[in-house]
C-alpha cells in the first residue's frame, strides 16, 4: 500500500493502520453565505464501509467531496491516512491517487472505449506499462461482470454498465479509499442492484468505501457503520443493526420513518 | 439568463402545445450564446428564390435594353470568365475571393485557437489580456480594421538582405483574418464551457493534472462541437470578402465594377451583374453551410 506523506501532518507520526485511514474533525464549510457543514466529525478505519444517509441538502455528499479536495473547506480538518487535506500545500495529485471517487453522474469520457476509460489514468499519471496496465483493466472488466463491453463506447452503454466502468476506472489507480457520491441515484430499480453488488464485493474483499446513498437494505446488510446528517450536522451514528433498531435522536426516526 | 430560465419554465406551465418550439429556440439561443454568433440557416428554397431573383434581374433588363447594344445576358456570358478569374484568367476575380478566404481562416483559426485557449488559462493576467484582445476584434467593425491594416501595413518588408513585397490581397488576408480570429476565440471558449464540469471533476479525481485533463480530456470532445460554428465562420468571412473592394483588391467586386465600366456604365446592366454576383457567393456558400447544419445535426446527438 502506498506509504503516507509526511508533509502537512502536524504531529509529524507516520500513520499506522491501527489510525483511522479517514479522519475528519470539526470540518465547517460554507458555499458564500450558505453554510453546508457545520462542524461534522467522523473516522473511518482501513478496511470499513461506511455509509453516510441522510435528507438532501443535508451536506452529505459536500462532505466526501471535500474528501479528495474537490471542494475547499473553511475550517477543520481532515486527514487521510495522516495526510492533511486543509493543507494550501497540499500535493492534490498525491492525495487523489490514495482517494478514488465514483460520481452519480458517471462521467465517463464520451470519446474513449470503456476499456480506454480504465487504462487512461494508469498509463497518463502513474506512468505504468501499457500491456501491465491492459491486462489488469481486463480483470477489473471481469471483477465489475462487463466481459464482452471492453470496446464499448459509454453511450453504448446502459447507466448501470456505465457506473459499472466508472468504479473500474476509479479501482485501475488502485486506491486505499474508495467514495461513492450517490452512485445509484441516477439508475433504474433493476439496474441499482447490479451496481450495489459491485459496490458489495468490494466491501468485502476489505476496500475502504464511504457511501453517500439512499439505499437503505445496503446500508444495513454492507455497512459497518452508518452516519445520518441533518443540516449540516451529524446527527447520530452507529453500527446498522443499533442504528436502524434504536436510533435516538427525533430527526433519524422521522427520517427512518419515512424511508423505511 | 436566469430572466429567459423563467420565462421558458412559464412557458411550459401554461402553454403545453409550445412545448417543442420553446425548447428547441431555447437550445437554438443556447448556442448562439456560447458560440457568440448567429447561425446561417439556409434552406433548399433559398436556392430557389435565388434563381429567380436571377432570372427576373435577366429577364426585366432584356425588355429595357435597347435593340442596337450587346444585350444583358449576352454581356454578362461575355463577362463571366473576367469576373470569375480575371483578364489572364488567373487567381483573381472570384478565385481570389476563395484565396483570400482561404488563407484568412487559416491564420485566423490557427491564432483564435490559441487565443482561445488563453482565455480559459487558469493565470488572471493571460485570462484578461486575451478576452480583452478577444473583444476587441469581435466588436470591431470588419471593414475599419480591414482599413486599418491595409493603410498602416508597408507595401513591402525590408529583411535588409531581401526585400518581401505584400501586395494588396495579403494586406487583406491579415486584416480578415483578425476578426476571424476573435470569433475563434470564442468558439473554442464556448466549446470549453458547453462541458458538462463532470468531466473537469472526473479527470481532476483520477489525478490528471490540468495539461493532460485539457488535452486528453475535454479538447478532444470539444473538437466535434467546435467544427460546425467553425464552418459558420468560414462561410460568413467568405461573405464578408467582398468587402476588400473598397481598397481596390482585383476581386470578384472590383472586377464587376470595371466591366460594367467597359460596357458604358449602362443602368440596366447593373442589377444583373450584381445579382449575378449575388448568386455566384450563393452558389460557392449554400452547399458549405448546408454542410454544417448536418454535421450539426449529427454531432448533436451525441451530446
Amino acid at each position: 500500500m502506498a506509504s503516507p506523506k509526511q508533509s502537512g501532518n502536524g504531529s509529524g507520526t507516520k500513520w499506522t493502520p491501527k489510525q483511522p485511514m479517514v479522519s475528519v474533525k470539526d470540518l465547517h464549510k460554507s458555499f458564500g453565505d450558505l453554510e453546508v457543514l457545520k462542524g461534522v466529525s467522523m473516522d473511518v478505519m482501513k478496511g470499513e464501509c461506511v455509509c453516510i444517509i441522510g435528507p438532501s441538502g443535508s451536506g452529505k455528499s459536500t462532505l466526501i467531496r471535500c474528501v479528495n479536495a474537490l471542494n475547499d473547506i473553511q475550517s477543520g480538518s481532515i486527514l487521510v491516512e495522516g495526510q492533511e487535506v486543509n493543507d494550501p500545500n497540499l500535493d492534490k495529485l498525491e492525495l487523489r491517487k490514495k482517494v478514488g471517487m465514483v460520481f452519480q453522474q458517471y462521467n465517463l469520457f464520451p470519446h474513449k472505449t470503456a476499456i480506454e476509460n480504465i487504462m487512461m489514468a494508469p498509463i497518463t499519471v502513474l506512468k505504468q506499462d501499457k500491456d501491465e496496465v491492459a491486462e489488469y483493466a481486463k480483470k477489473l472488466i471481469k471483477k465489475v461482470r462487463l466481459e464482452g463491453k471492453e470496446n464499448s463506447y459509454p453511450g453504448e452503454l446502459s447507466g448501470g454498465q456505465q457506473q459499472r466502468v466508472a468504479i473500474a476506472r476509479s479501482l485501475a489507480m488502485t486506491p486505499d479509499v474508495m467514495l461513492f457520491d450517490e452512485v445509484t441515484a441516477a439508475l433504474d430499480p433493476e439496474t441499482v442492484k447490479e451496481v450495489l453488488v459491485t459496490i458489495q464485493d468490494l466491501a468485502e474483499e476489505g476496500m475502504t468505501c464511504i457511501l453517500v446513498t439512499h439505499e437503505m437494505g445496503f446500508a444495513k446488510e454492507v455497512a459497518n457503520h452508518i452516519y445520518f446528517t441533518d443540516f449540516g450536522l451529524i446527527v447520530e451514528h452507529g453500527p446498522p443493526s443499533t442504528f436502524f433498531k434504536n436510533a435516538k435522536d427525533p430527526r433519524t426516526k422521522e427520517f427512518l420513518s419515512q424511508i423505511l | 439568463m436566469s430572466g429567459n430560465r423563467t420565462a421558458g419554465i412559464s412557458h411550459e406551465q401554461h402553454m403545453d402545445v409550445l412545448l417543442p418550439l420553446a425548447r428547441q429556440q431555447r437550445s437554438q439561443a443556447m448556442i448562439e450564446r456560447l458560440e457568440g454568433t448567429f447561425r446561417l440557416k439556409v434552406q433548399p428554397h433559398h436556392a430557389i428564390w435565388m434563381f429567380l431573383l436571377f432570372v427576373l434581374a435577366v429577364g426585366s433588363a432584356q425588355a429595357q435594353a435597347p435593340k442596337e447594344l450587346i444585350s444583358p445576358l449576352d454581356a454578362l456570358i461575355k463577362w463571366t470568365p473576367f469576373i470569375l478569374w480575371g483578364p489572364e484568367g488567373g487567381l483573381t476575380g472570384f478565385s481570389l475571393n476563395i484565396i483570400i478566404s482561404f488563407f484568412a481562416m487559416l491564420f485566423g483559426t490557427v491564432a483564435g485557437v490559441a487565443l482561445g485557449l488563453m482565455q480559459i488559462s487558469l493565470l488572471l493576467p493571460v485570462r484578461r489580456g486575451s478576452w480583452i484582445v478577444t473583444q476587441f476584434f469581435r466588436n470591431s467593425p470588419w471593414l475599419v480594421l480591414l482599413f486599418t491594416i491595409m493603410l498602416l501595413f508597408p507595401f513591402e518588408i525590408d529583411l535588409g538582405f531581401v526585400v518581401i513585397p505584400v501586395p494588396d490581397w495579403m494586406k487583406a488576408v491579415i486584416g480578415f483574418s483578425l476578426p476571424v480570429m476573435a470569433n475563434i476565440s470564442e468558439v473554442v471558449r464556448g466549446a470549453v464551457r458547453s462541458l458538462p464540469s463532470g468531466q473537469w471533476e472526473s479527470a481532476e479525481s483520477l489525478a490528471f493534472n490540468r495539461r493532460q485533463t485539457l488535452w486528453m480530456i475535454i479538447l478532444p470532445q470539444c473538437f466535434k462541437r467546435m467544427i460546425p460554428p467553425w464552418i459558420n465562420w468560414y462561410c460568413i468571412l467568405a461573405m464578408a470578402t467582398p468587402l476588400c473592394s473598397i481598397m481596390g483588391v482585383e476581386e470578384s467586386v472590383t472586377y464587376t465594377a470595371q466591366a460594367l465600366n467597359a460596357e458604358g456604365d449602362r443602368p440596366e446592366l447593373l442589377p444583373v451583374f450584381y445579382i449575378f454576383l449575388l448568386l455566384i457567393h450563393f452558389i460557392y456558400t449554400y452547399p458549405i453551410a448546408r454542410w454544417s447544419i448536418q454535421l450539426e445535426k449529427k454531432f448533436a446527438v451525441k451530446l
